[in-house]
């Protein structure tokens, strides 16, 4: 009994050491976000500044079109996430019932592209459809990104729901439709939460459609902090600010959904082998 | 609930008296042709207006001229698209071995049972889902050789100063240390769910036998968790050969062209000088040797669950 407690309290510090890189790596990064020049100058580096610098914050916001960027950001994930779930829950469930898991190959082969092989011919399409300055050719090519999330996880999850429901409704008289509506999709909507959780996740993350398909009006946030270091007189405390305002989101959802995201990346992952 | 389960019985018993279904099979296909036609626009026509760019000798704002395997044979004989290809495994191979060795070692912490683990779990996923750029420059920071505070944690122990991301020869170490830090996470949660499957009865009987904790993680953990190894190995190699944002934010393949990996060369060949003939070219290279990779992998892996099999 004893043996076992010290087992325990032995295994939470080499825990405690494991999470030390991710735990340092954040307390830093709002450190140099909450520091003025001078103290982010400082040698030795300082972790706890005497007086904050909030107004790395309001630096990036107002210097920076942040609001922009940030509305840029929410519309682009917005549009491609819920586009993605329009398209992809209905696939999901046909292809599970079709039993034609095989077609998902192509989505596999997908998740194995680079982007930049999406990119070059996509960016062409743009430039002959006229679209480059708007936001529709990144909300295009984020499907690229969240299409195959959703298709993937949902062909799982309609796999594991059950048929006889779906049976008994359709002998009650219910077209396929209506099938779909009221029987198959409230089973479903785990399934829906967790894609519609990962699809929004990697599309906020994604910088390499933006560095080629963003003019300056429309700019999403990662591409938005990347800029700023192109600015000739690079200050680390607006950047490192600037950078915890793009990551912020994604880390809250993280925590708050950490159940949903593990379920989906592990299926997923299982999935994908 | 129950109401359910009662239309579900009847269903049930309707079909075994006898009564068959008045309906045809549900169609099915109109749910999946919306799906059909964005991957067809999205997915598959790129993939082949690639491959038809790259035929062809097409600058951005010049007339295109068809040149068959020009490209190809171009390609062929360029010393910095092998030179990036080196530079593409040395990255790949690094940020591969990396996570697997510590995610494997975090899975087997995290499986066990001890105060604060779901909570401590979490904290360590996170460097996951964050934004790679924002990472990245944060990193960058953190790299600087005179006030990064990387080089005073070193000096604390007695070691360096690093010129980490700006030393040519420091430059994939310290590209992959980010990669490693930042993906860890994904292979420890495919390894504890491999963990999480394993039957506790082997375990029983190994210590009736007397085995030591290595001997148990050596010959029943281990060939027990290889298959979700594969697995994180498969995942691992597929997004580390396409690495991009971190390198590209953090060193855009510099200095010179020491972190150059072949996606990084792609990029500024297509988008840098406009190339996009040759970009193409390049893309397809590198779009199978990618497939050709993962399915080499998955091959092998198959091969695993067999011997598996017959093990049993």
């Amino acid at each position: 009994m004893k043996r076992k407690t010290l087992d325990r309290i032995g295994l939470f510090f080499v825990a405690l050491v494991m999470i030390s890189p991710v735990v340092l790596f954040f307390l830093w990064m709002i450190s140099l976000s909450l520091k003025y020049e001078i103290d982010n100058g400082a040698y030795p580096p300082i972790l706890i500044p005497e007086r904050f610098a909030w107004s790395n914050y309001v630096r990036v916001f107002e210097e920076n079109n942040f609001f922009l960027y940030f509305w840029n950001s929410v519309l682009v994930t917005g549009a491609a996430t819920i586009l993605a779930l329009l398209i992809g829950v209905p696939a999901g469930y046909g292809i599970a019932r079709l039993k034609a898991e095989k077609s998902a190959v192509v989505i596999m082969i997908a998740r194995m592209t680079p982007g930049l092989s999406f990119l070059i011919p996509l960016f062409l399409l743009f430039q002959w459809l006229n679209l480059l300055g708007t936001l529709w050719p990144q909300i295009i090519i984020h499907l690229v990104v969240t299409v195959p999330i959703v298709v993937w996880i949902m062909i799982g999850y309609f796999e594991t729901t059950p048929k006889e429901l779906e049976e008994a409704a359709s002998i009650d008289g219910a077209s396929s439709w209506q099938v779909f509506r009221l029987v198959a999709l409230p089973i479903a909507k785990p399934g829906i939460v967790v894609s519609f959780i990962l699809a929004v996740i990697f599309s906020w993350n994604n910088f390499v459609f933006g560095i080629v398909l963003a003019s300056r009006e429309t700019r999403t946030l990662p591409v938005a902090v990347y800029n700023m270091l192109s600015f000739e007189q690079v200050s680390w405390g607006p950047l490192a600010a600037a950078a915890l305002i793009v990551t912020l989101p994604v880390l809250l959802l993280t925590m708050f959904a950490q159940k949903q995201i593990v379920a989906g990346l592990t299926a997923g992952a299982v999935k994908g082998g | 609930m129950a109401s359910v389960g009662m239309e579900n019985t009847a269903a049930r018993s309707g079909r075994e008296k006898g009564s068959k279904p008045v309906r045809l099979a549900p169609n099915y296909w109109p749910f999946v042709i919306p799906a059909l036609v964005v991957i067809s626009a999205v997915i598959v026509f790129p993939w082949v207006f690639t491959l038809w760019m790259s035929a062809h000798r097409w600058t951005l704002g010049q007339e295109q001229s068809f040149i068959g395997f020009d490209n190809y044979i171009r390609l062929a004989g360029d010393a910095r698209f092998w030179e990036s290809l080196w530079h593409t495994l040395l990255y790949t191979v690094l940020s591969v071995v990396a996570p697997l060795f510590l995610g494997t070692l975090a899975a087997l912490v995290f499986d066990a049972q001890f105060p604060l683990r779901g909570f401590l779990r979490g904290v360590f996923v996170m460097p996951m889902m964050a934004t790679p750029v924002a990472i990245a420059l944060v990193w960058t920071m953190m790299f600087h050789p005179q006030l990064g505070v990387l080089n005073y944690l070193l000096s604390l122990v007695g070691i360096g100063p690093l010129e980490w991301i700006y030393n040519q020869s420091t430059v994939i170490p310290s590209l992959v240390l980010v990669e490693t830090w930042q993906w860890t996470p994904l292979v420890m949660l495919i390894v504890l769910g491999g963990l999480a499957s394993i039957p506790r009865e082997p375990y029983e009987s190994a210590e009736i036998d007397g085995a030591n904790a290595w001997q148990k993680f050596r010959y029943l953990t281990l060939p027990m968790i290889a298959p979700f190894l594969m697995i994180a190995l498969i995942i691992r190699s597929i997004d580390a050969v396409k690495s991009f944002d971190i390198i590209y934010a953090m060193t855009q393949g510099g200095p010179g062209t020491a972190s150059e990996t072949i996606n990084i060369y792609l990029y500024n060949t297509s988008f840098a000088y406009y190339d996009i003939g040759y970009g193409s070219a390049m893309a397809v290279i590198f779009f199978i040797a990618i497939v050709a990779l993962s399915f080499v992998l998955l091959m092998v892996r198959q091969r695993t669950n067999w011997s598996e099999m017959e093990e049993r």
